[in-house]
């Protein structure tokens, strides 16, 4: 077998006879190679954290017209490290009054929700942690987590400004996750599986994105809501809460909340890829081998990544009503509707060719999009006439 | 690897003490100076009153009622998905009308104006 036709295997072979050459029971070597690679995907996974902090810096700066990192080392690509050294050189202060344990253990499970997710995702068809057949499923149960340790930062704390940010995040937590599922049952729907490597190996032909345009702008706009990030970053509004959960956290801790939340949004901009753009899949250039199919991967969780730094730094905060009032009379309507034509479709057009599905499903797909514009146009309409109905005579008086 | 949930079982430990790993590290080299000012709650400079472990309005109870069972339902719906390509167009109708009884009990909700803000 060739090295650059599946590395991980001929590495993990070659380890594999290497230790039995030293006369250790398989199983063992079994479990300790996993171990290994398990390692060493982390590791990689925190090396492209300390560089996302770069981008994210780097992305705001010109977003905001200004230069950004640009003192230390060349681009200001060492200013990550400087604020690596920094974060674990401060003092970690422990206010007084908080539960000790919750407190210390919710940074951690920050970074451990975001982590544990790169376990299922295929980086090429033989670099993947483990393929689980219900691989969606333990998606939203890692999201559940991440949102998990934000709660559990804000009771801990002792401090209302924490309390009143994981409140308001167990608020967008109990929204966003019903469009989120829906618009994951979209591509199970089509791959009819929930593993992550048979919908990447499904869209060969055509990717997701094309078949339904909406779940895909749905899974985006609900996994933003999901991660806290801006325009529904409420449970860290600076100018209500302060900093919202994390205020009591400094050095390292708050640290791993910052990383946790840069990476959170690489990795979802990663299953936006994976899900609805093909995942490895690029016009045949994944045949060129494995690591360039990874590579395809991550290029594609970085184009993601900055499409949420793009929605981040381009609208506005929004309400806390209007954020439920966005989720649960637009978002949740419009993803079962799409859920059931997308069904539908699927079963009607079964056997058909890939292109006869594109064209019914994109039609399908700008017909419901018209219609909700419509009726949106419609009913806002009836909102404007009745405040410039009574507004009329007060304008009128003025004018004489 | 044999055994998929032994492998999603190291992950799970791996992705504990690494963090864990630097905040002890953290911890061993970090100066720790604490007096009482430095420890106090941090509420813009005021004094806290009283303890933040109280009873709080949760306005969006009624939202969570609803996520309940809208999150249970989605659970039913994935073997549904799965198993789309394989059902006679019957039994996908059926999930269609299992969906449909979903926006019934929404509109309800939306109707005796629950989805407000109170």
């Amino acid at each position: 077998m060739n090295f650059w036709k599946d590395p991980i295997q001929v590495t993990a072979d070659w380890l594999m006879s290497l230790f039995t050459g030293w006369g250790m029971a398989e199983g063992l070597a079994n479990v300790l190679i996993s171990l290994l690679g398990i390692v060493i995907l982390v590791t990689i996974m925190l090396v492209i954290d300390i560089l996302l902090v770069w981008i994210e810096r780097k992305v705001v700066a010109r977003f905001q017209d200004r230069l950004g990192p640009n003192r230390v080392g060349p681009f200001g690509l060492i200013q990550p490290f400087a604020d690596i050294i920094k974060l674990f050189i401060k003092e970690n202060i422990t206010p007084v009054g908080v539960d000790k344990v919750v407190y210390n253990l919710a940074p951690v499970l920050s970074v451990f929700s975001v982590l544990i997710l790169w376990a299922i995702i295929p980086l090429a068809p033989v670099i993947i942690g483990v393929d689980l057949n219900v691989g969606l499923l333990y998606l939203v149960a890692a999201g559940a987590i991440g949102t998990l340790s934000i709660i559990m930062a804000g009771w801990s704390s002792n401090n209302k400004f924490a309390l009143l940010g994981a409140f308001r995040q167990v608020a967008a937590m109990i929204s966003y996750e019903i469009p989120m599922v829906v618009a994951l049952l979209i591509p199970t729907v089509l791959a009819g599986t929930m593993g992550m490597l048979g919908i990447s190996e499904a869209q060969q032909g055509m990717w997701y994105v094309f078949l339904s345009p909406l779940g895909a702008l749905i899974f985006l706009i609900s996994a933003v809501a999901e991660l806290g990030r801006a325009p529904f970053d409420l449970s860290e509004g600076e100018s209500e809460v302060v900093a919202g959960f994390h205020i009591e956290y400094s050095g390292m801790k708050f640290g791993w909340f910052y990383a946790g939340e840069l990476l959170h949004a690489f990795t979802f901009g990663g299953f936006w890829g994976i899900l609805f753009f093909g995942g490895y899949h690029f016009f045949g250039l994944e045949n060129w081998g494995p690591l360039v199919a990874a590579a395809i991967v991550l290029f594609k969780a970085l184009l993601g990544y900055w499409v949420i730094m793009w929605i981040k730094y381009t609208l506005m905060r929004i309400r806390i009503d209007h954020m439920l009032a966005f989720n649960w009379k637009f978002l949740v309507p419009l993803s079962l509707v799409v859920l059931m034509v997308t069904a539908l479709l699927n079963t009607l057009l079964r056997g058909a060719s890939v292109w006869i599905l594109f064209l019914s499903m994109f039609l399908a797909n700008a017909l419901i999009a018209w219609i909700t514009i419509e009726i949106l146009r419609g009913r806002s309409r009836i909102a404007r006439e009745k405040v410039e109905g009574s507004a009329q005579p007060v304008v009128e008086s003025a004018h004489h | 690897m044999q055994n998929e949930w032994l492998y999603i079982g190291l992950f799970l430990i791996v992705g504990v003490a690494l963090p864990a790993a630097a905040l002890v590290l953290a911890w061993l080299i970090s100066p720790k100076k604490s007096n009482p000012i430095k420890d106090s709650t941090y509420e813009c400079g005021m004094e806290t009153v009283g303890e933040s472990w109280v009873q709080f309005k949760a306005q969006y109870y009624i939202f969570g009622l609803v996520f309940l069972v809208f999150d249970v339902e989605m659970v039913f719906l994935f073997p549904w998905a799965v198993s789309l390509g394989k059902l006679p167009l019957f039994a996908v109708l059926e999930g269609i009308v299992f969906i449909l009884i979903l926006v019934a009990g929404l509109a309800y909700i939306w109707r005796k104006d629950a989805l407000e803000w109170v």
